[in-house]
């Protein structure tokens, strides 16, 4: 008897160890995050005043603002949303709705799987050689979202692929024994049934695009404009090159103006990732 | 139904709103100065030049703001490579065009002129705390960084000095900074041992060789400036007595052969453009006054004058 008592003290023991294992790994990546956002905020929120949205980048830190930043990265995100999106859903409801289950479907699928892994440079080099060069676009907004739209389509494309295979064939099979052609079961119950997962898909591509530096970089983003874009040809600035140019800048000042760049960038990424899963939490509860 | 037509008429709001908004501009636009000039100036190039350009294009801004300036940071070689096709209006740069970069610009048919606009003093530097270094020459400077240096220890270089291993700490490879460092020290361009940290940011540097007690580096006078706190600079002696890069030894000379000029490189073509040359000649009357303010070294004035009368 007192041998099983051991034996079990012993179990319940490296029960115990693996618990706080598993606790301390949480709290470790949990803290490396506080303590980066505590030090990000000790030494951005000085400089995060009106100003600081309002101006254009500047040689003194006081007087340095991110609106080109701004105004560039909202330029680019828009451009490549209107550009990605229909192509992407529609390549979507292809390959998931119409397209014939052979070896040549099968290829591009695992095709698109792999474009997502591509390291974002290689896609910069592509758009600095196509659109830049070949077509002419130059160093301007419609090249660089053009390169980011190709760098976001796979995310998608697999993201629209997985919600429009959740939903059950009852639904379509329903729509069918109505008398609705399949364009119209596409539209009126595919659609708007996988519309909370594409969204999904849609916003956590977008906000990858608005971390993207690289490939931007590649294609011709500026370090310093000194006028805001005002339509697809004109050349831009976004924020992350912004950041890594004021990082770059010996005074010690402008390390804080950077914090204080990064913590907007941050803000508006969580505010995009939050938004991806209270609409994945929305999609859950819709079907079950 | 009621909801298109609410919907209906709220778009005929909006293109309302539109309209007004863009006339409301384009009065504005047509009653601003109209002497102002417009257009566009696309630059690129040096990152070591960049500060200024940025801090000259800044104040650019205040007289004309309808000019667009976009300034990129391609480093000197790589934005020679957008100027010799003709993608950018003015080259930043930190080394003088290569002759290869020349023969491709005449192959291309580009005409332009080279401007010199300041000073930078390479600095050498050492940790805070080392307190035996005090000045170096450039032959010790050589026998430390030459390509087959055996230099390992600081007694290497003087016996004297302590029998430390020395970590070095320079400009990345694809710096103008590391081709000029190269050329003076070990008297050709990339030739250089391979045993240190290279980083093509300077405030790298700064962090490895303020946290190391045996570090020895080199890097634009503007880093030291800022950083005067952080590191000691090393004086360096090329056969007239060991000199310490300030403002005054990089602009007279006497911080000899580590203080380099820095370049706009403009096309000829563009010049021919109003803005451009309204740009270049702030650039080289108001603008040089800003050189100081963000680490760098103004040429003297006469000098300024000989370049002005290039633009012509």
């Amino acid at each position: 008897m007192q041998g099983t008592d051991r034996l079990s003290r012993k179990r319940r023991r490296k029960n115990t160890m693996a618990h706080m294992m598993f606790a301390v790994s949480a709290l470790l990546s949990i803290l490396v995050l506080i303590i980066l956002l505590a030090d990000l905020i000790r030494r951005g929120a000085p400089y995060l005043n009106e100003a600081f949205f309002k101006n254009f980048p500047s040689r003194f830190a006081a007087k340095s603002g991110i609106l080109p930043a701004m105004v560039g990265s909202v330029w680019i995100i828009l451009l490549t949303a209107v550009i990605a999106i229909p192509i992407a859903i529609a390549a979507a409801l292809y390959l998931e709705e119409y397209a014939p289950r052979n070896r040549f479907t099968n290829f591009i699928k695992i095709n698109i799987a792999n474009l997502a892994g591509i390291p974002s440079i290689v896609y910069g080099i592509f758009g600095l050689t196509v659109f830049v060069r070949t077509l002419g676009f130059g160093r301007s907004i419609l090249s660089g979202a053009l390169t980011m739209a190709l760098l976001v389509l796979p995310v998608i494309i697999v993201s629209s692929q997985e919600a429009i295979r959740a939903i059950p064939d009852s639904l379509r099979h329903g729509s069918y024994a109505m008398g609705a052609t399949k364009w119209q079961t596409i539209r009126r119950i595919v659609l708007p049934s996988a519309l909370p997962g594409i969204l999904t898909g849609i916003i956590l591509a977008i906000s990858r695009a608005l971390g993207e530096s690289a490939p931007l970089l590649m294609v011709g983003a500026f370090s310093y404009v000194s006028a805001l874009p005002s339509g697809p040809m004109d050349s831009f600035i976004v924020l992350p090159v912004q950041i890594y140019t004021w990082m770059s800048k010996p005074s010690a000042d402008f390390k804080d103006v950077t914090a204080a760049a990064i913590l907007v960038l941050i803000v508006l990424l969580l505010t995009l990732n939050l938004t991806a899963i209270i609409l994945r939490n929305k999609f859950h509860k819709t079907f079950e | 139904m009621a909801h298109t037509v609410l919907s209906r008429r709220l778009m005929t709001l909006a293109v309302l709103a539109i309209t007004l908004f863009t006339l409301f501009f384009a009065a504005a636009g047509a009653m601003a100065a109209p002497a102002s000039l417009s257009g566009d100036i696309i630059i690129d190039g040096s990152s070591t030049v960049f500060p200024i350009t940025e801090a000259v294009a800044e104040e650019f801004r205040m007289t004309h703001p309808d000019v667009n300036i976009t300034i990129g940071i391609s480093g000197t070689g790589g934005g020679f490579k957008k100027f010799l096709i003709g993608e950018t209006d003015i080259n930043d740069a930190s080394r003088p065009i290569k002759d290869s970069e020349a023969e491709a610009a005449q192959a291309a048919g580009i005409e332009y002129v080279e401007i010199m606009i300041a000073y930078d003093g390479l600095s050498v530097l050492v940790n805070h705390d080392n307190d035996f270094v005090d000045y170096l020459t450039m032959e010790e400077l050589n026998a430390i960084w030459k390509a087959d240096s055996t230099v390992r220890t600081w007694k290497d270089v003087r016996p004297e000095w302590p029998d430390e291993v020395i970590s070095l700490y320079g400009a990345g490879t694809d710096s103008g900074t590391f081709d000029y460092f190269t050329e003076e020290v070990n008297g050709e361009s990339g030739s250089v041992r391979t045993d240190f940290t290279p980083s093509e940011d300077d405030n790298v540097l700064v962090l490895g060789i303020a946290g190391d007690k045996n570090a020895l580096g080199f890097f634009g006078f503007s880093y030291y400036v800022e950083n005067t706190d952080k590191l000691k600079v090393v004086k360096v002696d090329s056969g007239n007595g060991p000199v310490e890069p300030t403002f005054e030894t990089i602009k007279d000379g006497t911080y000899s052969p580590l203080s380099r000029p820095l370049f706009l490189y403009v096309t000829k073509d563009a010049l021919a453009r109003e803005q451009v040359k309204a740009f270049v000649t702030y650039y080289l009357t108001e603008g040089k006054a800003l050189i100081p303010q963000v680490g760098y070294v103004e040429l003297e004035d006469a000098l300024y004058e000989a370049e002005l009368a290039k633009l012509n």
